[in-house]
């Protein structure tokens, strides 16, 4: 058996924009476009990028909550894109997800008893009468009282919301939870809560995490290994320890030196990245972060780098550690 | 001292009670400085800066205290001089630059609207001047940029066209709520880079609302901690993060993940929330969460003090309660 | 762990401090400050006891009503209102007193009635159409368009033609026009909702389209479709008296208030009193519908009820 749970091969999602009056599409957004990466059992996988750069995208088709356009997601060595929609439905106990906005994912007029119950009623996961145990059981693991079940979510802060949505992905007893940016929307000091408690309940339950996040330092904390992604294409995958410490892609190192440092005495050398993240409609030719870099080339302009293993485990796209200019660069 | 809030007070009058939302909040900012209050959600920041501006709605209404611009109070003005203040003295910018921008109008004429209601321009030079204040926001290509419309321009544009808008008839006072909340973070250190360069060229004083410290290290020169309503403590910025004093100012700063830790372990947390505002605890409102909390703490309100340099609302640093904290 | 545990004592002390409300008394509480609505509650309520008394006492043989209200007697023709008569009587000497309120019956019926068939059908129209989008979306919509095209009156009466006189058809042919509208509300309201993080929660979690869109989408939207449906019922009492003005409702000698009116209507100027009475009947009915129907929706926004 092998260790990795979720494979994901080529994986490219395209929404259309525009058609034309025969229904051919005349522009398409690239929302992920041929992205490949593993996520191990039992780790926390980060997934960092600026907002468009289809990380959300990548987990809602891990969740099914979009078709992939091309590519492979091949869970525990089962290819889910290859499945009919009630096949695939089967599977969706097996990966959850934890939304970013507390205040819209739970539905207003059930219950947080209901909330969390409906998970295991729709797989039938357990006869009726436990399902109430289970509730409570799960109210208590993230940290609320078993009286709260018979309150709406009005009736709740960001923070037990929150609670509450994790509460319900865990019901389904899933092996993998996609976080999709889970603290963003909270208050600083339920921020440190709720990380804390994903942390807790990885260990308790032995999950594994996809956690988006559009800031590295969030990520920073909980994962084993990150990925930068950019306008939809994975940019670079190391190990945390090394991501942090030996950032090889010049966005990623970018997107480090923007977090703002807590401490007004050290004032660091920044790199201020120049203009906007370009539209994903009309990506950049060749590499995606071509017209941002400060140390583009000519070849940057005309042929897309691919993601390469660097040093072991560490994999990049870019063309400053392309064989024939690493001599060159470095 | 170009603004001065002595003793506000704003409530909002709800079905359920009065929620105190600033509660006796005192203040002030100095030409050409950048005062960050920060605080979470319910602490009332924003309502601070709204109060300030006289933008507060209905059931908010600041019912103590005075706010003196360069001397005269803002809150004895008629609505008439408040509008003359706003936009041409005092502006403001908010967190979401979206829907701050009217979607139906090319930027260009929103700004123009806003710098000939203060100033006496023709269009012409109205439009010169546009195009120039988008240019100093570092907007490309401005006089092709200002025939946009808000939506076809990004989140992080769309803010520095509010930012060019807020400083166009060259405000003494800059408000700035939330900047960058709703901006990625290469954009966020872009607008603070601007936002600190244009305080250093225009002399300009900004009051920055956030609840986030990295940009209050970032950008700020004084901080504001508030809690419930209620400054918690108040220190130049390199004291506060060096030698935080108020528990609740420790439990925010170590409860964030910061890049540059390399333990990897459990952050901090503060525990509980912020209480309902309706059911403030007795005595300190952070009593029930705090870690170092005294019997007397659950009893009286603290006083806000002066003590080494920062000023604080806790009777740890109290004489009498200090010595019973450092007998512990 | 351990922290996690210390963190759950105070959010339970926290939230002793309040009892759990129910849902439909929070309502309650929004509405009853509203006094219009209250107004137009109570209102609808005293028509619906008439209604169901009157119908009642038919049933049983008893007369309630001081005259029986389809009773003609030539002698008594145009009496102005007085203590015997006190609305008067109509050119065949029938208690408009009596016949006003025997009308309450029919007028709250078919408004009652027409509203559920146009209701039932819209909301199924609705569903598909919104939460499938695509051509299915396309087809179902022009051909709601094309029937929000014809005036609604002249479309119903298109309908009474080919169905025939009578209160039954008449139902069938008001219902049948006001389907558009609902469908119309409830596709909006599903595209709005459809987008929402927790019908993609429910997705998630394995809901099939059947039980998301029962479950978690409809009942987030029967809001808005309660509060079309009570002023639905208005516009449905509205178009009843239309047709029964026409002569195309209610067949004599039943009293419909539509129907009293159109055949009183040549003695506007001699016998007023024969045209006021059924008038007013309507105004207030149509207009208790829609201060009620408002209120509802003021009541039924969650935002609103926070305040």
């Amino acid at each position: 058996m092998s260790d990795t749970l979720v494979e994901i091969q080529n994986l490219s999602k395209h929404f259309t924009v525009e058609t034309n009056f025969f229904g051919k599409p005349t522009s398409v957004l690239k929302a992920v476009e041929d992205v490949s990466f593993t996520i191990q059992k039992g780790e926390a996988f980060g997934l960092v990028g600026e907002s468009g750069c289809g990380k959300t995208t990548l987990g809602k088709m891990l969740v099914n909550l979009y078709r992939p356009s091309s590519g492979k997601i091949l869970y525990d060595e089962t290819d889910l894109t290859a499945l009919n929609e009630k096949e695939r439905r089967k599977y969706c106990k097996d990966i959850q997800l934890i939304f970013q906005d507390p205040y819209a994912s739970l539905n207003p007029r059930m219950t947080v008893g209901d909330i969390i119950a409906e998970p295991i009623r729709i797989n039938h996961l357990l006869p009726e009468g436990k399902v109430e145990d289970r509730v409570i059981e799960l109210l208590n693991c993230v940290g609320l009282a078993q009286h709260q079940r018979n309150r709406f979510p009005y009736e709740f802060s960001g923070g037990q919301r929150q609670r509450v949505g994790i509460a319900r992905a865990l019901a389904a007893n899933p092996k993998l939870i996609v976080c999709d940016e889970p603290v963003s929307a909270l208050d600083v000091s339920i921020q440190a809560q709720v990380l804390n408690l994903l942390d807790d309940l990885k260990d308790e339950f032995g999950l594994t995490y996809l956690f988006i996040a559009h800031g590295l330092n969030v990520v920073k904390h909980i994962s084993d290994r990150v990925g930068v992604m950019y306008l939809g294409k994975m940019m670079e995958i190391a190990p945390k320890k090394e991501l942090y410490s030996n950032a090889l892609h010049p966005y990623t190192k970018a997107l480090l030196s923007a977090i703002p440092l807590i401490d007004p005495t050290k004032k660091k050398e920044r790199i201020i990245l120049q203009g906007e993240v370009p539209s994903p409609i009309n990506p950049p030719s060749g590499c995606r972060f071509c017209t941002r870099c400060s140390r583009v080339m000519d070849i940057c302009h005309q042929v897309t780098p691919e993601l390469k293993e660097i040093m072991p485990g560490h994999y990049t796209a870019c063309h400053l550690y392309d064989e024939q200019n690493t001599s060159g660069q470095q | 001292m170009l603004l001065e809030v002595n003793h506000l007070k704003t409530d909002f009058k709800l079905k359920k009670g009065i929620v105190h939302a600033v509660n006796d909040v005192s203040f002030g900012i100095e030409k050409g400085e950048i005062l960050a209050i920060v605080g979470e959600s319910g602490s009332g920041k924003s309502v601070t800066s709204l109060s300030v501006m006289g933008l507060l709605q209905e059931p908010g209404k600041v019912v103590d205290g005075e706010i003196l611009y360069k001397g005269e109070d803002l809150l004895k003005k008629s609505e008439k001089e408040l509008q003359k203040i706003r936009g041409d003295q005092i502006s403001m910018i908010f967190q979401e630059p979206m829907t701050s921008l009217n979607p139906v109008y090319r930027i260009k004429d929103q700004i123009i609207e806003s710098i000939m209601t203060h100033m006496k321009l023709s269009r012409k030079e109205a439009l010169a001047r546009t195009v120039e204040m988008l240019k100093t926001v570092g907007i490309p290509s401005p006089g092709q940029r200002a025939n946009d419309y808000p939506h076809q321009m990004s989140g992080g544009m769309r803010q520095r066209v509010m930012i060019a808008m807020a400083l166009a008839c060259n405000p003494e006072l800059l408000i700035a709520d939330e900047p960058t909340t709703a901006l990625d973070v290469t954009i966020q250190a872009q607008i603070l880079e601007l936002l600190y360069s244009l305080r250093e060229r225009f002399n300009m004083a900004v009051l920055l609302i956030t609840h986030d410290l990295g940009v209050v290290a970032e950008a700020a020169d004084r901080v504001i901690v508030m809690y419930c309503g209620q400054i918690m403590e108040e220190a130049d910025v390199k004291s506060l993060f060096s030698n935080p004093m108020h528990p609740y100012t420790l439990g925010l700063l170590n409860s964030i993940p910061r890049i540059e830790d390399e333990s990897g372990e459990r952050l901090y947390m503060i525990k509980g929330m912020v209480p309902n505002p309706l059911h403030m605890p007795q005595g300190c409102p952070f009593s029930d969460r705090c870690d170092r909390c005294m019997e007397r703490c659950t009893l009286e309100m603290p006083e806000l003090k002066e003590v080494g340099g920062h000023k604080v609302r806790c009777f740890l640093y109290n004489q009498e309660a200090g010595k019973e904290a450092d007998d512990r | 762990m351990n922290q996690v545990k210390e963190a759950k004592k105070p959010l339970q002390a926290e939230r002793n401090a309040d009892k759990p409300e129910s849902q439909v008394k929070a309502m309650w509480e929004a509405l009853k400050t509203n006094k219009a609505a209250i107004a137009g509650m109570y209102l609808i309520l005293i028509l619906t006891v008439v209604a169901v008394v009157v119908w009642a006492s038919e049933l049983m043989g008893m007369r309630i009503l001081p005259y029986d209200p389809n009773d003609s007697d030539l002698s008594q023709s145009f009496v102005a209102p007085n203590s015997q008569h006190w609305f008067g009587t109509d050119q065949l000497g029938r208690d408009i007193f009596s016949r006003v309120l025997d009308g309450t019956k029919i007028s709250l019926f078919v408004g009652i009635a027409a509203v559920a068939i146009s209701m039932t059908i819209g909301v199924v129209f609705g569903s598909i159409a919104g939460y499938r989008g695509g051509k299915t979306d396309t087809i179902i919509m022009r051909f709601m368009d094309m029937m929000l095209a014809i005036p609604s009156i002249l479309l119903a009466i298109a309908f009474m033609a080919a169905l025939g006189k009578g209160i039954d058809k008449a139902i069938i042919a008001i219902g049948l026009v006001s389907i558009p509208e609902y469908a119309r509300i409830i596709r909006g309201s599903i595209l709005s909702a459809k987008e929402n993080d927790y019908v993609q929660a429910a997705r998630v979690i394995g809901n099939n389209d059947y039980s998301i869109i029962f479950k978690h989408i409809l009942p987030n939207v029967v809001s808005s479709i309660v509060v079309r449906a009570t002023l639905g019922v208005s516009s449905a009492i509205l178009d009843t008296a239309a047709l029964g003005f026409l002569g195309l409702g209610v067949q004599p000698p039943y009293a419909e208030w539509g129907d009293m009116l159109g055949r009183a209507r040549g003695f506007i100027f001699s016998a007023p009193y024969t045209l006021v009475f059924p008038g007013v009947a309507i105004t207030i009915t149509v207009l208790a519908f829609n201060l009620f129907g408002d209120g509802l929706r003021d009541a039924l926004d969650p935002k609103s009820r926070l305040r």
